[in-house]
């Protein structure tokens, strides 16, 4: 069963260089929607079917924590599993995000085989059966 | 090793590490120096980020613009003739990477620092200054010839000078100033 992925960065780049890189993993993805912020990723969450969350913590408007939190407390977004991916390597706010309950994260600068060993197992835990 | 050196070798290893990582190339370093004097005019496109916490002050990563699309287009992989919107982004982003491998490095000895959304400026004989008085560790790298500057200036509040004031004699990691 192919999955949708939704990817969320402030930086077009960083958006860009994910959707070339999760098409490489050779991951069964259909669909990668996009999101500059926070406050994007929950219209888009309202409107399609997500069932994997990439996400920036450091955004304008709304970061990847307050985002995660959002989903938490939500009833419809609460099982969706969200993956941090970060320059933030310390253990701050890295571990606020666990605390809140992001399945995973990974740290910028990344490769493929990164991505894709976070992913693999995440994505097929969160597609049903 | 004092502060500037372990900032020398972070800036350093980060450089070459997101270039390697994200744009699969490997760059050669160049001299690396400690700015006192006001910083020259610049030209090309220039990228700050702010860092804040006990310690504050500003990362920046600057090139001329034939760098600035050179680096869009290895990272993204597409054609990148002009500086537009997508190199200052990837710029932005490139300076985002580097700075916050740093912060996390330094995180280990400065304690927790932030980040904040990076800055892009791209102009001709613009001069830059932090607000602080703090002199800038500057690292060079080249790229096929051209140039690539990682600067970045540091300095502690006045709560964290009291504890290094009182501590420095004991610590590995104290300020040359």
């Amino acid at each position: 069963m192919e999955s949708n992925v939704l990817v969320v960065d402030d930086s077009a780049a960083i958006r860009k260089i994910l959707q070339r890189v999760l098409r490489q993993t050779g991951m069964a993805i259909n669909t990668i929607h996009e999101a500059g912020d926070g406050q994007e990723a929950l219209v888009v969450l309202g409107a399609q079917k997500v069932d994997l969350v990439l996400s920036d913590i450091n955004m304008p408007k709304m970061d990847g924590l307050q985002l995660l939190a959002s989903m938490k407390a939500s009833a419809d977004w609460r099982q969706i599993p969200v993956v941090m991916i970060t320059t933030e390597g310390g253990e701050t706010k890295v571990s606020e995000a666990v605390k809140l309950g992001a399945a995973g994260y990974v740290r910028k600068p990344f490769t493929a085989d990164q991505i894709k060993e976070k992913l693999a197992g995440i994505l097929e835990a969160a597609l049903p059966l | 090793m004092n502060l500037n050196e372990i900032i020398v070798k972070s800036l350093t290893e980060s450089t070459l590490q997101v270039f390697s990582t994200m744009l699969g190339v490997e760059i050669a370093r160049g001299e690396s120096v400690v700015e006192t004097s006001m910083p020259e005019a610049n030209e090309g496109v220039v990228s700050f980020i702010g860092v804040a916490g006990s310690w504050a002050g500003t990362g920046s990563v600057s090139c001329s613009p034939a760098m600035a699309c050179k680096i869009c287009a290895a990272m993204l992989m597409c054609e990148a003739p002009a500086v537009n919107e997508e190199v200052l982004d990837t710029v932005a982003e490139l300076t985002n990477m580097i700075i916050g491998s740093v912060k996390t490095e330094l995180e280990q000895t400065l304690g927790p620092l932030g980040l904040s959304i990076p800055t892009v400026v791209y102009g001709r004989n613009f001069k830059t200054k932090s607000a602080g008085n703090t002199d800038w560790v500057v690292v060079r790298f080249q790229w096929d010839g051209e140039p690539l500057i990682v600067k970045l200036c540091l300095e502690p509040k006045e709560q964290a000078k009291h504890v290094m004031f009182h501590t420095s004699a004991t610590e590995s990691c104290a300020l040359d100033v």
